[in-house]
């Protein structure tokens, strides 16, 4: 295998595993918050739909991802009064949501099924990009990829550094005890969950707008629930989800390295296609083999609906 | 201002009326998109909820899309009042139509009632086997059910692309990724002659009367009733939740499966990528439309069925995508989810 392989290799993991970081860290807030939102597929294909009819027609991709983070935000809403006001079950919610936003994405993208985007080119930061191997792949890249840094950096500081952080964890641990000190618990998970659709939002409006970049029904193609198993897999640590990302990208373009690796085998696409699906079920029976760990990292009031008694 | 105020106890009636609540704000919201679709709105729905059942055909294609619903909604609900969360039906439906497909494709040019009968058996069999994948890993090492039975979902969907490109390709068929036509004794007898009826119909009204004596005749069923609704009491009772897990995931495997048969021993008659129409998927708002009673789950599929056809119709009529029946299915669970707030609050207006 010879440097420029590796230097490809490395270029599509990073970018396959951007989004994945996107959406995982925004559902990470939600779910410090103790809100569990199953509808990060529906919700990343709405940003997904969005973003490219909105980069279609004003051809600035920006613009896309703008649009793609309101849509993203717009369903969480949904799912936010669902679940906060109305104290819906949080499971069979997101899992309407996903429903509906697959529906919904595929039947406002009809149009624009058959076009395609002007490719974004790539944003080379100089001196950095200039190291080898590491230097083209990681450093000359597309935007959104420095920008899911950005994001990585900011969550760690505001949950770990930031009064709101603690805020926030702490409505996740115990809803009653912040509730009974005078904090605004449903508002602060409306919050938190607003964010995490923006974050999908952002992360589907990657997927077309930049990644493919194209509209097809069913493009999310699990990457949602991926991401969903992701938090779970870095038993909620940002810096785990960053690395668990980037591993998943690896297996996402696992076909690069069957192509690099020169050898003359031949293996079914679909096999391939199926691997990070299958890491999924391998890292969570990993994880989840050792429940203390996962019940000592779960945010304690995960997936329970809570009703202040005014 | 509008306040929701706690019931002293559950609304036993808004508990029925919920369903029907969500029904009609389904309704409403299909108005307000077609409105906004810039299409008249009567006619949209004329097209959409009342043109499908205008002829025999169209009754008889309801209960022909009903069937595959009716089948792995009782087979879920089982599992879904144990708290058991198999939401990978549309996976074990394809591997059940695979395992079908392969004993109907092993026998091709033999005949005999023995083909569909083990064809029945190895679709069953076949849903059963994935989910069983959740089932043990759920059992032996905690894994969420939920995220394994959904990637299992995608796998299915890659098996079925890669056999119907492979081994399963039609050698005669230029290419094209499906099976052979099934022969006769591999096809499901009609119900109705000149309509796609078939007797898989009469087999999805038996589960569900199989169904209702297992959910609330049986002390197996009555135990998985209690583990859903006070995990703690179950426990103190001795009864043991690996099993439930292994029936929850097993039914709704096992019938999925047969829903599998059910569509590529009758209206398609071969396999093919294409073999589901998100049955999997419809068939969980099925199951939580009709509360998890074998009764409602026929009317609910029903329902269901009735969105596949006037999405199909609003395709044909209207020029709009099919897909909008997806739209009309998760606006339904939405509404659904939202209503039964009122179970357990009502709306009161209080002076601030």
């Amino acid at each position: 295998m010879n440097l420029d392989i590796i230097e490809s290799i490395l270029f599509a993991t990073i970018i396959a595993g951007t989004p994945l970081i996107i959406v995982a860290l925004g559902q990470l807030i939600a779910e410090k918050s103790g809100v569990l939102n199953l509808g990060a597929e529906g919700m990343m294909a709405m940003g997904a739909v969005a973003g490219f009819a909105v980069t279609f027609h004003t051809g600035n991709p920006w613009l896309g991802v703008l649009a793609g983070m309101v849509a993203g935000a717009l369903m969480s809403l949904l799912f936010a009064f669902v679940v906060l006001t109305l104290m819906g079950n949080q499971v069979a919610t997101g899992l309407a949501l996903s429903i509906f936003g697959g529906g919904l994405s595929a039947f406002v993208g009809k149009p624009y099924e058959s076009e395609v985007l002007e490719t974004v080119p790539t944003f080379r930061i100089p001196l950095l990009a200039d190291i080898p191997v590491i230097g083209p792949s990681l450093f000359n890249q597309q935007p959104l990829v420095y920008l899911a840094w950005a994001l990585f950096g900011g969550i760690v500081w505001f949950l770990y550094k930031s009064r709101s952080g603690l805020l926030l964890r702490a409505v996740g641990e115990s809803p009653s005890s912040a509730h009974s000190i005078g904090y605004p618990v449903i508002r602060i998970r409306y919050m938190a969950t607003l964010f995490g659709g923006a974050m999908a939002g952002v992360g589907g409006s990657f997927l077309s707008v930049f990644y493919t970049p194209l509209w097809v029904e069913g493009m999310v193609a699990g990457r949602g629930w991926i991401a969903i198993a992701l938090v779970v897999f870095a038993t909620w640590r940002p810096f785990r989800v960053l690395v668990g990302a980037y591993l998943f990208g690896g297996v996402m373009v696992a076909q690069f390295f069957v192509q690099g690796s020169g050898l003359d085998i031949n293996i079914p696409s679909q096999f391939l296609s199926s691997l990070p699906y299958l890491a999924t079920i391998i890292v969570l029976v990993i994880i989840s083999r050792d429940q203390n760990t996962v019940r000592l990292n779960a945010p304690v009031s995960l997936g329970q609906s809570y009703r202040p008694d005014a | 201002m509008l306040r929701l105020e706690p019931r002293a106890q559950p609304s036993q009636w808004m508990s029925y009326a919920s369903p029907l609540l969500a029904i009609v704000l389904m309704l409403i919201g299909g108005l307000i998109l077609f409105s906004a679709l810039g299409k008249d709105p009567v006619e949209g729905f004329r097209i959409f909820f009342i043109s499908p059942l205008s002829d025999i055909y169209g009754v008889s294609e309801l209960f022909l899309k009903a069937t595959p619903l009716m089948l792995i909604a009782i087979g879920l609900a089982v599992g879904f009042r144990a708290n058991i969360w198999n939401i990978g039906a549309e996976g074990q439906y394809i591997m059940g139509g695979v395992a079908g497909s392969a004993v109907a494709l092993y026998f091709y040019e033999s005949e005999g009632p023995h083909i569909l009968f083990l064809m029945i058996v190895a679709g069953s069999v076949g849903g059963m086997l994935w989910a069983s994948i959740p089932a043990f890993l759920k059992t032996r090492f905690n894994t969420n059910e939920i995220l394994v039975s959904l990637m299992l979902v995608y796998v299915a969907q890659l098996a079925v692309s890669w056999l119907v490109h492979g081994p399963m390709m039609d050698p005669d068929g230029f290419n094209f990724p499906q099976s052979r036509m099934f022969e006769e004794s591999a096809l499901i007898p009609m119900l109705i002659e000149g309509t796609r009826l078939n007797a898989a119909f009469l087999f999805a009204l038996s589960a569900l009367v199989v169904g209702y004596i297992f959910m609330y005749r049986s002390f197996l069923g009555f135990q998985m009733q209690v583990a859903g609704n006070a995990k703690n009491a179950a426990r103190y009772a001795g009864f043991s939740a690996k099993r439930m897990v292994w029936i929850g995931l097993l039914s709704g495997g096992g019938m999925a499966g047969i829903a599998g048969i059910s569509e590529v021993a009758g209206p398609m008659g071969q396999i093919t990528e294409h073999i589901s129409s998100n049955y999997g998927f419809a068939a969980i708002i099925v199951a939580f439309v009709a509360r998890l009673n074998p009764i409602g789950i026929f009317f609910a599929s029903l329902l269901m069925a009735l969105l596949y056809l006037g999405g199909e119709q609003a395709q044909q009529y209207m020029n709009l995508p099919s897909s909008i029946s997806h739209v009309f299915q998760g606006m339904l669970l939405m509404f659904l989810l939202g209503s039964d707030v009122f179970i357990n609050y009502r709306l009161t207006w209080k002076r601030d």
